[in-house]
């Protein structure tokens, strides 16, 4: 690509074809496109999380009084606020703060996999790759640690409006709050986490590619910054995803 | 396939790892700081509270693709063709939130 860069003279030549005016590849440039529509699809989620929730009334009142109550919307950090084999230690956001810092780092694990493949340097992609697929799979057991506690639910459980007392969460009922809560939580943690299972999967596979020597006989290691793009975007919507349902 | 030529690497980058270190402590200190503010500033700030949490995750959102994703790197045509149709999100963001007080106002 760059190694055989084309001068141009006249602008109607770059834009006349044989050349990218974007000076990036087909496959890159696709990528980016797909991540636009990617994110208009998550902007659509969070967007509605945010009709949802303030179609809804507000807790009003200190945050140690709280209890969980169909009458308002929760507030985050009560409802998350468990970390694995510390059951009844109350630590807000801890937890998920962790998965935020793992989910960055195996992003920048991913830039310097695409740094290495630049140098084509096949043993730091390799080395790379793989700590950006660990820290993807934890991610993913975090994840899954966190769906199964906010699905059994707390000790108590709480009182659903018609007095029936309820435990953790399903798609039609849920203790911690209105009944769109639970279910935005499933959907849009769900979504992104599928995205994250899918990275994982297409990092696996240039991986894979890499550890072959197939990248290095195709000559470049473009490969790995497609998926890259798409890794860092799947890190780039948990960032907000961290935002609009944890912390606002 | 037929490759006899051996595979010349380079070496590594410095400034390039460099900025990719800062980048990630920037987003470290970000994240701490937006703790900080979760547990400090009360919830009876919450408007406070949003903009500040918003304001950091945009910066946060700058740096991962200007520097993670390259697109600080690429050419103009290239970022304005992503950056341009995001402003469609605000627009939703900015109709849909008065729709979620005017549902609001409605119900309550």
């Amino acid at each position: 690509m760059s190694s055989t860069a084309i001068e141009i003279e006249e602008k109607e030549d770059l834009w006349g074809g044989g050349v990218s005016p974007m000076n990036v590849s087909y496959g890159k440039l696709m990528m980016w496109f797909f991540l636009l529509s990617d994110a208009f699809t998550f902007s659509a989620l969070l967007i509605t999380y945010g009709l949802i929730r303030f179609s809804h009334p507000a807790f009003e009142g200190a945050i140690d009084d709280f209890v969980f109550s169909q009458e308002y919307w929760p507030v985050p950090e009560v409802v998350f606020e468990a970390v694995p084999f510390l059951h009844g230690v109350h630590l807000p956001l801890i937890f998920v703060g962790f998965m935020t810092f793992v989910l960055i780092l195996s992003s920048v694990t991913m830039v310097l996999a695409v740094e290495a493949g630049e140098r084509m340097d096949r043993k730091g992609v390799e080395k790379w790759m793989l700590w950006t697929l660990l820290g993807g799979i934890a991610f993913l057991s975090c994840q899954a640690w966190e769906w199964s506690h906010f699905i059994t639910g707390t000790d108590t459980g709480s009182q659903l409006l018609d007095g029936t007392l309820f435990r953790g969460a399903n798609l039609t009922m849920n203790e911690y709050g209105p009944q769109n809560f639970a279910a935005l939580f499933f959907f849009i943690t769900g979504f992104h986490g599928f995205h994250v299972f899918s990275g994982v999967m297409l990092n696996f596979m240039v991986f894979f590619q890499a550890v072959t020597g197939k990248l290095e006989r195709t000559g470049h290691y473009e490969m790995i910054e497609k998926v890259g793009l798409y890794w860092h975007f799947v890190d780039l919507v948990w960032v907000f995803v961290f935002t609009f349902f944890y912390l606002v | 396939m037929q490759q006899n030529t051996p595979i010349e690497v380079k070496p590594i980058d410095k400034d390039k790892v460099k900025m990719f270190l800062r980048v990630t402590l920037y987003l470290f200190v970000i994240t701490v700081f937006e703790f900080a503010i979760a547990f400090t500033v009360p919830h009876e700030y919450k408007w406070l509270r949003i903009f500040i949490f918003v304001a950091l995750t945009i910066v946060k959102a700058y740096y991962i693709m200007s520097e993670f994703m390259h697109l600080g790197h690429e050419k103009r045509s290239l970022k304005m063709s992503i950056l341009f149709p995001l402003l469609f999100v605000a627009f939703l963001l900015f109709i849909l939130l008065f729709q979620a007080d005017a549902i609001y106002q409605a119900v309550y």
